[in-house]
């Protein structure tokens, strides 16, 4: 289980403070897939950064904690303190663009052996990381190749081979496949899938494409203006939004074979520097009330599982 | 009947490497499409990336000489052989817009001055009737001038900016916009509010598109036509309702099977796509290394164009 508990991290700039995650409190079971959504500017990389423990100028963490679920040889849980003593080891992470990931004027056998570099069997290494690659789909000549020469959903591919080298605990996906075109994306997508299964680690994948998260994810977590707004299974939030917002996101997605008008989200998201006072998606809410704009909503469990932070829940039951 | 596209045997090469190591990309390969109609249409040119979508548009928008061929746009030549359009006649029929709002504008300089210019320039009006002429640009895609006046990129969402780069193409009134990818950099949420403007417009004005995209979903929603690309040759083109619902090239089946949809889970089976530049090269059918159906005669004969009974092409020799 991992325990993301009231996580407020910020971001500080010459205008003074902003907090760009605001209060995430959550809890994930091991061994699942969660996809994180929402748009833009949302806070789900800077949640992201701060689960991986990556967390310095201008990023700070204000307040909260992240339980990962291990400990270390001395017996203390892992924080987000000493989290940076895993990394790749237990925790890995998968970036948005492998082009700029990888060293594009080393080949990709030195950038493996980075990893381990006092270690002195080399080959060795090498050899097993050549039968990985081929596991993952690619060609064994693959990792003597410089970056520039492979395509884009190979690149892709060496990151999660990358990732996933040390069969870590979490895997921490930051929009893998936005860049790449949908066949591929479907491959690169399914991989994950399938090292999960194998593995049964815990995946964190952001994505914007509900499509995606349709597809691959066991649990969602909707963000919205640097705050949760809906947790849940997977199926039951396409099932059943129980946010507004959510509601919208799925309605505003054009599907092939239905030619019903569609209508995106109207307005845009406050500023997270202005006043933010009541629930954050009231001005775009077709069901804001008086209450919406004076009180912010919690995120409360309303069924078995399926947490919304909305004052209306009600209506959607 | 106009003709709103037409290309003729349109191939573009290439060359990649140095002089003596070059390797050539076939990024155009005999590209034929006709769009004929009275009434203001949206077609769809889908496909991967390398496929050749954007050297196409970039043909049409006079940014790119083709190797061979030709090409026209709404009555006017604008590659190939033969009188083209002046420069102020061509930018009065077609206009872009890009992919990203935020390279498109330069982040030094206002927003309205480059409405501004295009209405000096191209419409050739006053400074004042080119404020007038900005508002009601302005205003047919949602935006009121006085929120637009001296304000710089950086203080606009990508949606909205979208939008002004859509307002100061449709300022010169031009019959075609080419839109590179307009959505992809917008945020799921605002990207509907986008393409229903494309729509309206089409209603309101007589406004065709050539709308470039990966993205079947939103290809299928707006368009009449569309286009299948795959390594630099038309796959499939036809009605986009008829194509999408009943695809018959076994690639533009693999690409509606890759969507990652909200209505059915994936099956888990996958298709391997080979080393990029070799695809360019093979003579025959480019699909064939990743088709389920490749026989002899695919790796060894580019097929011909098979038109059906609904008036669709498909370039398939397993489709009768």
């Amino acid at each position: 289980m991992i325990r993301l508990k009231n996580l407020v991290a910020k971001y500080t700039t010459v205008r003074g403070q902003v907090a760009a995650v605001d209060g995430v409190h959550l809890e994930v079971p091991d061994g699942i897939i969660l996809g994180v959504a929402g748009e833009s500017g949302c806070g789900k990389t800077t949640l992201m950064k701060v689960i991986y423990g990556d967390i310095g100028f201008p990023l700070s963490l204000a307040s909260g904690s992240v339980e990962y679920g291990f400990c270390t040889e001395r017996g203390e849980p892992v924080t987000t303190t000493n989290i940076r003593d895993y990394w790749f080891k237990r925790i890995s992470y998968i970036p948005q663009s492998s082009m700029s990931a990888l060293n594009p004027v080393i080949r990709i056998n030195r950038q493996f052996v980075d990893f381990r570099r006092n270690s002195k069997r080399e080959a060795d290494i090498l050899d097993r990381v050549r039968q990985y690659v081929q596991e993952l789909g690619l060609p064994a000549e693959a990792i003597d190749a410089y970056p520039h020469q492979l395509s884009g959903g190979m690149r892709q591919r060496i990151m999660v081979a990358m990732a996933t080298f040390f069969h870590p605990d979490i895997i921490l996906a930051d929009e893998p496949t936005t860049a790449l075109d949908v066949v591929v994306q479907k491959g690169i997508l399914l991989l994950l899938m399938n090292l999960q299964e194998k593995m049964k680690n815990t995946i964190f994948l952001v994505s914007h494409d509900m499509g995606v998260h349709y597809q691959i994810t066991h649990r969602m977590l909707i963000m919205y203006a640097a705050k949760a707004v809906e947790y849940g299974d997977t199926n039951a939030v396409f099932e059943r939004p129980l946010h507004p917002y959510t509601r919208l996101l799925i309605e505003s997605l054009p599907t092939i074979g239905d030619t019903q008008t569609r209508q995106g989200v109207a307005g845009r998201p406050p500023s997270l520097w202005s006043d933010l006072r009541g629930c954050r998606f009231a001005d775009r809410c077709p069901f804001a009330r008086e209450i919406c704009r004076m009180e912010e909503p919690q995120l409360r469990e309303y069924c078995a599982g399926h947490m919304a932070a909305c004052h209306f829940v009600d209506r959607f039951m | 009947m106009r003709t709103v596209l037409k290309t003729e045997k349109l191939h573009k090469v290439y060359t990649l490497g140095s002089l003596f190591r070059r390797i050539k990309i076939n990024a155009l390969d005999d590209v034929n499409l006709e769009v004929v109609s009275d009434q203001p249409v949206i077609v769809s040119l889908v496909g991967e990336s390398g496929s050749g979508k954007t050297t196409l548009a970039k043909v049409v928008l006079r940014l790119v000489e083709p190797s061979a061929g030709s090409a026209m746009v709404c009555d006017h030549l604008v590659a190939g052989k033969g009188t083209k359009p002046t420069k102020r006649e061509f930018l009065t029929t077609v206009q872009p817009i890009f992919q990203n709002p935020f390279e498109a504008f330069s982040s030094y300089r206002t927003v309205d001055s480059y409405l501004e210019r295009t209405a000096i320039y191209v419409n050739q009006l006053s400074r004042r009737e080119a404020i007038d002429a900005i508002s009601q640009a302005l205003a047919s895609v949602g935006l009121k001038y006085a929120d637009v006046k001296g304000k710089y990129p950086n203080q606009f969402s990508g949606g909205e900016l979208q939008r002004v780069s859509v307002a100061r193409a449709l300022l010169p009134h031009p019959k075609i916009i080419i839109a590179d990818e307009p959505v992809s950099m917008i945020d799921a949420s605002l990207r509907m509010n986008v393409i229903n403007l494309f729509l309206a417009l089409k209603r309101d004005f007589g406004t065709s598109f050539l709308y470039i995209t990966h993205d079947l979903a939103t290809a299928y929603y707006i368009s009449d036509y569309i286009a299948v690309m795959y390594r630099g040759c038309i796959v499939e083109f036809g009605q986009a309702r008829a194509v999408l619902s009943e695809p018959q090239h076994p690639y533009t089946k693999l690409l509606l099977d890759s969507i990652p949809s909200t209505r059915w889970k994936w099956e888990r089976k996958i298709a391997e796509s080979d080393i990029e530049t070799k695809e360019y090269r093979f003579t025959g059918c480019k699909f064939h290394n990743r088709c389920p159906l490749a026989q002899d005669i695919c790796r060894q004969k580019r097929p011909q164009v098979v038109r059906l009974s609904d008036g669709r092409d498909v370039y398939c020799h397993l489709v009768q």
